[in-house]
């Protein structure tokens, strides 16, 4: 037995994020800036309801789609982002994460071409060429938004999906429904499904988040990719959801049955009640909007940086600094103790970028302010 | 009230030691706008004082706590708002509120002692013709005070990197 691990595998590249976690776990007082989740604990009535679940013994599966009261519940929340659904087209998923990888799998066969603009999060790319499929990414420098024409440009790429997440995470950028109606444009000329990841939908600073599918002729080539981890500070519960069209719906429940079978159930529960406490997450959305005006003032003294719209990133480029995005990185962990990403890891146009989570007490992302600009002092070149 | 002024104050109250250049940085706002905004409340007593919250059970306070259920008699010359504020000029009283249901006013007294705290009401509350009857509950341990936790936050288990 020569070859034990798939060679499809063994080619995948590891994630760059690896390496620099290596660096910063051995180190203590370390101001991270590199956490992709909110520090805000889990609202308390939702972790009642769960801990009260737990004692009612609600410990078993769920249907394979997810909990009725909670698909129910998804429907009617997700018309404040212009979307009319049925609780029949949505299954509930571990996170995220789990129902991209569905999608994928559903959709692309060896051969085929998924469009993935960068920089990004780093697994699309990877999701995509397990399945045998080719990734071609489209550059998004210098302000990190794709357009019609930058999508257009891909016309002969031939490809049958394109990957978008906004507001994006390592960016901050999101779309208004002017630009997204351009971007359907091109969506409905090249025939593309998109994989809509809206994650980050309830964090936006310039009014109400609207989903590419809530667009004309757009319903039946979206599939949206939504969960309570970034919005409701419930990563670990791995609670996501898809809303897709019937027949992607249905490849994606087959696969869906076979390898996770349903999400976790205390998560759901506490999902439901979620649903109920909007008004904690404008509480938040407003914190990390002080923040990101905060954060953005300070940075823009030292970096050119562009404004972001969402989500809890910011993007600055650091290039006049003379340092790679992995030298300052690097360097900033070393010399000043504050951890960021370096803009590398998001694919190869987020290099001369870091990326910084403001997802961090007020206090300590203002100490993180100061020795930024003291680094940047003290090692950037003039 | 605009949208900016509000959140001054809520920032305030969350913080007052906040400075103004951060108020401003945080806003995105002119630090001079964010002064004329605080100026213009402390003026119309919106914002009344600038106080710490404190865990005086931290620093072996000597003083104690009650709170005193009070019940009144309303005649044709003393309402209310007379009763309250003869109650609230007492130096030793901390808190009157108005409430509904059995009782009338819901008052916080701090005292050196539970000795202290007994006789004042006996010789200060009870005795206002119009008060009819008292109910003192004295303040054993105090678990959240103004919106703020008295126990240990949870600790921040996060990953130090997360992609």
């Amino acid at each position: 037995m020569s070859r034990r691990v798939a060679r499809r595998v063994e080619e995948l590249k590891p994630s760059g994020i690896r390496r620099f976690f290596d660096l910063v776990v051995g180190r203590d007082d370390v101001i991270s800036l590199g956490v992709g989740e909110p520090d805000f604990p889990v609202p308390w009535r939702v972790r009642e309801e769960m801990i009260y679940s737990l004692e009612k013994g609600y410990t078993s599966y769920t249907s394979n789609v997810g909990l009725p009261e909670l698909r129910e519940g998804i429907a009617e929340y997700y018309t404040r982002f212009g979307v009319t659904t049925m609780p029949e087209q949505i299954i509930v998923t571990s996170g995220v994460s789990e129902g991209v990888d569905l999608a994928i799998r559903t959709l692309i066969e060896p051969g085929d071409v998924a469009l993935i603009p960068e920089p990004c999060y780093v697994s699309y790319k990877p999701l995509v060429e397990i399945c045998g499929g080719e990734a071609v990414t489209i550059p998004t420098v210098p302000d990190f938004k794709l357009d019609y024409d930058m999508l257009m440009g891909y016309k002969e790429a031939g490809a049958k999906v394109l990957v978008l997440n906004y507001p994006a995470n390592p960016t901050g950028v999101s779309y208004s429904k002017k630009e997204l109606e351009e971007i359907a444009d091109a969506v409905n000329e090249l025939d593309l499904i998109v994989l809509s990841d809206e994650i980050y939908a309830e964090l936006t600073y310039t009014g109400r988040h609207v989903s590419l599918a809530a667009l004309n002729g757009m319903e039946d080539r979206v599939v949206i990719f939504n969960g309570f981890s970034k919005a409701f500070s419930m990563t670990g519960l791995r609670v996501g959801y898809v809303i897709a069209p019937p027949d992607i719906f249905a490849g994606m429940l087959k696969i869906h049955q076979y390898c996770m079978l349903c999400a976790p159930i205390t998560g759901q529960i506490g999902a439901i009640e979620a649903l109920k406490c909007l008004d904690e997450v404008d509480r938040m959305r407003a914190e990390y909007m002080r923040r990101r005006n905060f954060v953005v003032k300070r940075l823009s003294e030292i970096f050119e940086i562009k404004k972001p719209e969402g989500a809890f990133y910011a993007f600055p480029k650091i290039s006049s600094t003379g340092m790679s995005s992995e030298e300052f990185a690097e360097g900033l962990l070393m010399k000043k103790n504050v951890a960021v990403v370096p803009g590398n890891a998001f694919g190869e146009c987020g290099e001369g970028h870091i990326r910084i989570a403001y997802a961090v007490k007020f206090e300590k992302l203002k100490e993180a302010m100061d020795r930024i600009k003291e680094f940047v002092e003290e090692y950037g070149k003039g | 009230m605009e949208s900016v002024e509000f959140e001054v104050l809520k920032l305030l109250e969350e913080n007052a030691r906040m400075k103004d250049e951060e108020v401003a940085e945080v806003l995105a706002l002119p630090v001079d706008r964010v002064r004329e905004i605080i100026k213009k409340f402390e003026k119309e007593g919106i914002i009344l004082k600038y106080k710490a919250i404190v865990d005086w059970e931290k620093v072996q306070d000597d003083f104690v706590y009650a709170i005193i259920n009070v019940k009144v008699s309303l005649t044709r010359e003393k309402g209310y708002d007379d009763i309250a504020k003869r109650i609230a000029k007492f130096s030793e009283v901390h808190a009157v509120r108005l409430v509904s249901g059995e009782y009338d006013f819901q008052v916080v007294v701090k005292g050196k002692s539970l000795k202290d705290i007994a006789f004042f009401v006996a010789e200060k509350i009870s005795t206002i013709p119009e008060v009819r009857d008292t109910f003192t509950h004295f303040v054993l341990r105090t678990y959240k005070e103004e919106g703020v936790n008295l126990f240990e936050e949870e600790e921040d288990r996060r990953l130090a990197l997360v992609p």
